[in-house]
């Protein structure tokens, strides 16, 4: 029964689909922290530069994505000025490998991430968070304490939400690592090959509906995520 | 412990400039909305900067702009009790209890969780979660979590201002047994006279900005020129005698027989009756065949004309101060004059419940 149902897809596809698993969760997981942090300082800080920074994260959703691709492919490539320095100092290489694939990803899908859990941030009543600071907690504390658990939901959102996007990014992935089939050949870039090849349109089918499949399933898990911790956090 | 504070600050159109000194005890900020309560009770808890200023409890400096001295509010140690309550509405009953407590130094010496919610009657609250607390239980669970930090002083913002008064008059008594059965020193924002009379052992006065009057609270409430014709009242120390089945309850101040509608306190206790001069009718022969059941006798100690048409009659009944509210037109009619003896007559339906408090100091 087992060795049928995954025999349904054959091993190149599998392993799109393992690959892409993998670059997303890995893509999202490590743009959670800054995203939380740059979310945060666009909701409640002042800055000089404020507005350059909120452009400068919102562009890759406007942005055609093979510019994006592109930009990376400058500033990452082995010859680029960030590259060769993560290349030199610490022997990671990310133009062609999948690390490459899950940084094309993670920038492409910042923007939903950080817009996501900023609107969460801005429905904190600041008061609570007064009142955490008189009771003793100190700015840390009242984050830990009263902000994080508060905006949960939107976390939870704004990940699923980035997860999803970075599973189904193309554009800036195939210009940045190009379409190496295990090293960076996700679902999206395999769909796209499967369909260059004549008579390959059941494959190519299949891993269509295995798109679907995952992008639905991460919007229920969202949904139902999503509800249980609000109800937590409206107090009941 | 005695908290020191002088500050000034500007804001669009509003300039507070007040300097004054909170004792042991409730120190109440009473004053019209506007009247830059609000501001004093947050420069104290740090929530809000004042351009200059300086607060200082005995033994700590908690802000002092000409030293360059701003503690942040988490080092202050205060119990701030909103308006609106502000649970975490993430935490248990419990939890929010406690979050102070988390914070508090070791060695701080606060009130145990066990004897709060005893106080403040919140055993079956405990699992429960804010969203599911009535208003009343919810500034319950305020004051409770305030006084578990081990606070320096407990900050109360308009505490009752949310709530009906069927809440108001469920809350205040908590309030009384702070002041009385707890040693923290509470400082008590409030535009309510009702809550200055029951709570408070020291009243700061506070008009557009400035303060005009510091005082106990039968002396600032009775200050026409603090707290306004209308808001002026009497205070009154009276003891419960008996209840009776009428509905209405016997009470004494001193040698003075005192009816008013039944009050929750047993007999025996002190209680303090707020009296709104403007409920006080004046009379120079004893009324008879009169519906008020409340004809006190005195002597008249002064007659203050104001602005308007009304004058400020003030009584001595058997050593206490009460006040009238007349017209100029009636006291020269009746030809009151100081030393003069004269009859208060006041209706007992006139003094609310809420009026009414038990407590033994002030």
């Amino acid at each position: 029964m087992w060795a049928d149902w995954t025999s349904w897809l054959g091993p190149e596809e599998w392993q799109a689909v393992r690959l892409s698993l993998r670059v997303s969760f890995w893509a999202t997981l490590i743009s959670l922290p800054p995203g939380i942090f740059i979310a945060y300082a666009l909701a409640r800080w002042s800055f000089p530069g404020k507005q350059v920074l909120n452009g400068i994260v919102h562009l890759p959703l406007i942005l055609p994505p093979v510019v994006t691709g592109y930009l990376l492919l400058l500033a990452f490539g082995r010859r680029g000025p960030v590259g060769e320095w993560l290349e030199q100092w610490f022997g990671i290489v990310l133009s062609f490998r999948w690390t490459g694939a899950a940084l094309a990803a993670g920038i492409m899908a910042f923007p939903l991430m950080v817009r996501a859990i900023r609107l969460a941030i801005e429905a904190v009543d600041p008061k609570l968070e007064a009142a955490a600071s008189t009771l003793g907690a100190s700015p840390a504390w009242v984050f830990v304490t009263i902000t994080l658990p508060l905006i949960l939901p939107g976390i939870i959102a704004g990940w699923i939400l980035a997860f999803a996007k970075a599973m189904g990014e193309f554009g800036a992935t195939i210009t940045f690592v190009s379409n190496i089939p295990g090293q960076t050949q996700t679902i999206p870039s395999a769909i796209y090959a499967l369909l260059q090849v004549p008579g390959a349109e059941d494959r190519a089918g299949r891993m269509v509906i295995v798109a679907v499949v995952i992008a639905m399933a991460a919007l229920l898990l969202s949904e139902v995520a999503a509800r249980r911790v609000a109800r937590r956090v409206a107090g009941r | 412990m005695t908290l020191q504070v002088s500050l000034r600050h500007q804001f669009a159109g509003f300039d507070l400039d007040v300097a004054f000194e909170a004792p042991p005890g409730v120190t109440v900020l009473f004053g019209p909305s506007g009247s830059g309560k609000s501001t004093v009770i947050n420069a104290v808890a740090g929530l809000l900067r004042p351009d200059r200023g300086r607060i200082v409890t005995d033994d700590l400096v908690l802000l002092d702009t000409d030293a360059r001295r701003v503690l942040p509010p988490h080092k202050r140690r205060l119990g701030y009790v909103f308006q609106e309550g502000r649970l975490f509405p993430h935490l248990s009953v419990r939890q929010n209890l406690l979050f102070g407590r988390w914070f508090a130094p070791r060695d701080a010496r606060g009130e145990s969780l066990d004897r709060v919610v005893e106080l403040l009657g919140l055993e079956h609250l405990l699992d429960r979660r804010p969203g599911a607390l009535s208003g009343g239980e919810k500034q319950r669970v305020a004051i409770g979590r305030a006084l578990l930090a081990a606070p320096r002083l407990i900050l109360a913002d308009e505490p009752l201002a949310a709530l009906d008064e069927t809440r108001k008059a469920e809350i205040l008594p908590y309030f009384e047994r702070l002041r009385d059965e707890v040693a923290v020193p509470i400082l008590y924002v409030s535009h309510a006279s009702a809550e200055v009379a029951r709570l408070a052992t020291t009243v700061v006065a506070l008009r557009a900005g400035r303060v005009a009057a510091v005082g106990p609270p039968a002396q600032v409430l009775g200050d026409v020129a603090a707290v306004g014709a209308r808001g002026a009242s009497s205070i009154l120390t009276a003891r419960v005698v008996a209840h009776h089945a009428d509905g209405l309850s016997q009470l004494a101040a001193g040698e003075v027989p005192l009816w008013l509608p039944r009050i929750e306190a047993a007999p025996g206790r002190v209680v303090r009756v707020r009296i709104a001069a403007q409920d006080v009718i004046l009379a120079t022969e004893v009324p008879r065949g009169i519906s008020a059941l409340n004809i006190l006798s005195g002597t008249i100690t002064e007659i203050r004309r104001g602005q308007g048409p009304g004058v400020m009659v003030t009584l001595d009944i058997g050593g206490q101060r009460l006040s009238a509210r007349i017209t100029r037109r009636s006291a020269e009619a009746m030809g009151l004059s100081e030393g003069q003896t004269c009859h208060a007559v006041l209706k007992s339906v006139a003094v609310a419940p809420e009026d009414v408090g038990t407590g033994t100091r002030g």
